[in-house]
């Protein structure tokens, strides 16, 4: 066995045991490290394949960015999760019935179309196709494909990005209009205020002065 | 290797929504007080403009462009001019209904272009990681304006619903369509992967494997039966304006990605995919007629009565795929699908018509004596669900008449028979709004006073239901030339 087998293995073992521990790990914040140690070994793999800067990016973003935004946000919502867990027992044996069947039956049709035989050889690898310029390393490849043949998928996928932001927005910013309003104040109508908007004169008719004399009504009331 | 500017110019019609989307965010962030107004009409605008581009670039040959991802073909043009239509329709029939329920922020008309936006790329894909984010543009901005009223519980329940149950069906489609990749040696190219499974002595097991996934991620996009469990909860849960674009356009661009994945890469496989949509087309027609029987919220047993239309369309769809039935089979589903578009507005356009400030038509008796508070009305939902339960004269009763043809030419004798018997029942839950409209009393007065722009355009549409049902040769010979042109010609 070669050594990048079994660095192979090695990585893949530990990414189907991550896998596992995600989803079977009772405490939230533990799933999410094992998310993390996934993406770690998948980076692995992808190095080996020489995608080295695939492998790269998939740590730097989803482990540096992703997992640590969705750890804070697993830590600071109080989430119960025992009671999302109720029912569990209940689905379970219908559940792990139907599971069980279609993982044995995926098991029997891929072992049938793929188990023992070659792969089919790729009808044209992404740099193969045209005469490919002198461009040593991965990003320079990735960047030319990018821009050059998939650059319709790439600006559509920006504009999914777009979907994205435009939904998170409408979906959660408030205008505030309720109970807090008065708690914002609009740093332009702050910079134009007039003295006269500061105070109001309000004439009015006097009023008969209430019997007791100079006794406030506010202060009668408090005794 | 390199990028051609003349590649631009195939999807003119995609470049210019994409840009005004960009443009109307940016319009609307700074125009203050007429935003609401400006995002309306500008998107109408774009809608119009995009029409124009479409119908003006129609051609009987298919173009294809961005290194064969996007294709330009007749079935494509005239889908992508219902898909505007029906969006255009949608938004004018749900704005006085934002407008009351102060719900028509520009996010809105924004999250609407960026969802037809997807429907055309989905329309003219040739490739399947464009079929793919084309999907996923359209049902991420769907999933927003579904829970769109955030404050109302429904609403957003509803949303939830069904943005978890969409993103298991794009995980099933994805997972699909990366068999066919790995069985057709990394074909993602529709033709290609055509040409992989025809020649080659490709693994039949891995790509029928990947085959029930592809199937089981359109039948949860066409809402059809046993991937319909969001549909009812989802018509029912979101704003009725809402509910208009849900029914109406998504399922054109549905039936789009139907024809793309089944229809133009996997035709060698066509007595495989037949024989599951005939099980799931039996299936939706059963479920969706008995089901709607005992509703009492229309936007329910519309919802329901959608899952039997959307069988009917898929019996269309599954008697395509020889060469010579090619043609009628997939242009009767083609036609039943705009015809369904039309029925569909109408009926929720009638449902915006009755609701006001405060006030949700949301319940069958809400149309008792409608005859008597508005006849005009009465009459048109009359041609609208007389048009939905098949009986002759409106175009309904030709859509159904066509898929039934096509089926029976097909040689599946039994599924007519079930979908007439089906279509039978199911005409005694339409019967019984028109009964209500025309033999009960009033239980409300109020008079109706929806806009004039919904009013005039929501007669329009009803009398295209009638119009096209007693002349419904023209659409026909369209459906019938594009799918010619599309499947016979250029095989």
């Amino acid at each position: 066995m070669e050594f990048s087998t079994f660095i192979f293995y090695f990585f893949a073992t530990v990414l189907v045991l991550a896998g596992l521990g995600v989803i079977t790990a009772r405490n939230p914040v533990y799933a999410a490290l094992f998310l993390v140690l996934a993406f770690f070994s998948a980076g692995g793999v992808w190095l080996l394949l020489s995608a080295e800067f695939l492998a790269i990016v998939l740590i730097m973003v989803y482990v540096g960015a992703v997992m640590v935004l969705f750890l804070f946000v697993v830590m600071m919502l109080d989430i119960d999760f025992a009671h999302l867990r109720e029912g569990f027992w209940k689905y379970l044996p219908m559940g792990a019935a139907v599971g069980v069947l279609l993982a044995v039956e995926m098991g029997l049709v891929l072992a049938n179309g793929f188990g023992g035989k070659p792969m089919p050889a790729a009808a044209a690898t992404i740099t193969g196709q045209a005469t490919p310029v002198a461009c040593g390393n991965n990003i320079c490849e990735l960047g030319r494909v990018l821009y050059t043949e998939y650059a319709y998928p790439f600006e559509l996928a920006a504009l999914v990005l777009l979907v994205a932001m435009i939904a998170a927005v409408s979906l959660t910013l408030r205008r505030r209009s309720g109970p807090y309003s008065e708690k914002y104040i609009s740093p332009e109508s702050q910079v134009a205020v007039r003295h006269e908007d500061r105070m109001m004169l309000v004439k009015m008719a006097a009023e008969k002065e209430a019997p007791e004399g100079p006794a406030a009504p506010a202060g009668a009331e408090g005794q | 290797m390199s990028f051609d500017v003349s590649n631009l110019y195939s999807a003119t019609a995609e470049v210019f929504v994409a840009i005004m989307i960009l443009a109307i965010m940016l319009a609307t962030a700074f125009a203050r007080d007429i935003a609401r107004g400006l995002a309306y009409v500008l998107t109408q605008l774009t809608l119009i403009v995009a029409t124009f581009i479409t119908f003006f670039t129609l051609e009987a040959t298919s173009d294809f462009a961005f290194s064969n991802m996007f294709v330009r073909d007749p079935p494509g043009g005239i889908l992508k001019l219902m898909v505007y239509l029906s969006m255009m329709v949608a938004l004018l029939y749900g704005r006085g209904y934002l407008a009351d329920r102060k719900l028509d922020r520009p996010e809105y008309y924004l999250l609407a272009l960026l969802t037809t936006l997807g429907m055309m790329v989905m329309i003219t894909a040739n490739h399947l990681l464009i079929l793919y984010v084309g999907l996923e543009m359209m049902s991420l901005a769907l999933y927003a304006l579904v829970a769109f009223d955030r404050d109302t519980a429904r609403s957003t329940e509803a949303g939830m619903k069904y943005f978890v149950l969409g993103a298991l069906a794009s995980g099933l489609l994805l997972y699909g369509m990366s068999m066919i990749y790995g069985a057709t040696g990394g074909s993602l190219e529709l033709s290609a992967v055509h040409q992989a499974v025809a020649s080659k002595g490709v693994d039949k097991t891995v790509l029928l494997f990947g085959l029930v996934f592809l199937v089981a991620g359109i039948s949860f996009k066409l809402g059809v039966a046993p991937f319909h469990m969001w549909v009812p909860d989802v018509y029912q849960g979101s704003p009725t304006a809402v509910t208009l674009i849900l029914s109406s356009a998504p399922k054109l661009a549905a039936f789009a990605l139907a024809l793309r994945l089944l229809a133009s890469a996997l035709p060698e496989l066509a007595g495989h995919w037949q024989s599951m949509l005939l099980f799931v087309a039996a299936m939706s027609i059963v479920l969706g007629n008995l089901a709607a029987l005992i509703q009492h919220n229309i936007k329910r047993m519309l919802a329901y009565s959608g899952i039997s239309h959307m069988g009917f369309m898929l019996m269309g769809l599954l008697s395509g795929g020889e060469a010579s039935a090619a043609a009628t089979g997939y242009s009767s589903a083609m036609f039943y699908a705009i015809s369904y578009a039309l029925m569909t507005l109408a009926a929720f356009g009638m449902v915006v018509l009755l609701s006001r400030e405060g006030f949700e038509a949301e319940n069958i008796e809400d149309f008792k004596g409608l005859n008597r508070r508005n006849p005009w009305f009465a009459l048109l939902m009359l041609f609208v669900m007389f048009s939905m339960a098949g009986i002759p004269f409106f175009v309904g009763f030709f859509a159904k008449f066509s898929v039934l043809q096509a089926v029976i030419q097909a040689g599946h004798f039994w599924i007519a028979v079930l979908a007439v018997t089906m279509s039978l029942i199911g005409a005694f839950y339409y019967l019984r709004v028109v009964k209500f409209m025309y033999f009960d009393e009033p239980v409300d007065n109020t008079p109706l006073n929806a806009s004039g722009e919904l009013q005039v355009m929501l007669s329009l549409n009803g009398v295209a239901i009638a119009l096209l049902g007693l002349m419904p040769g023209t659409l026909l010979k369209w459906c019938e030339g594009a799918m010619r042109a599309a499947f016979v010609v250029g095989g």
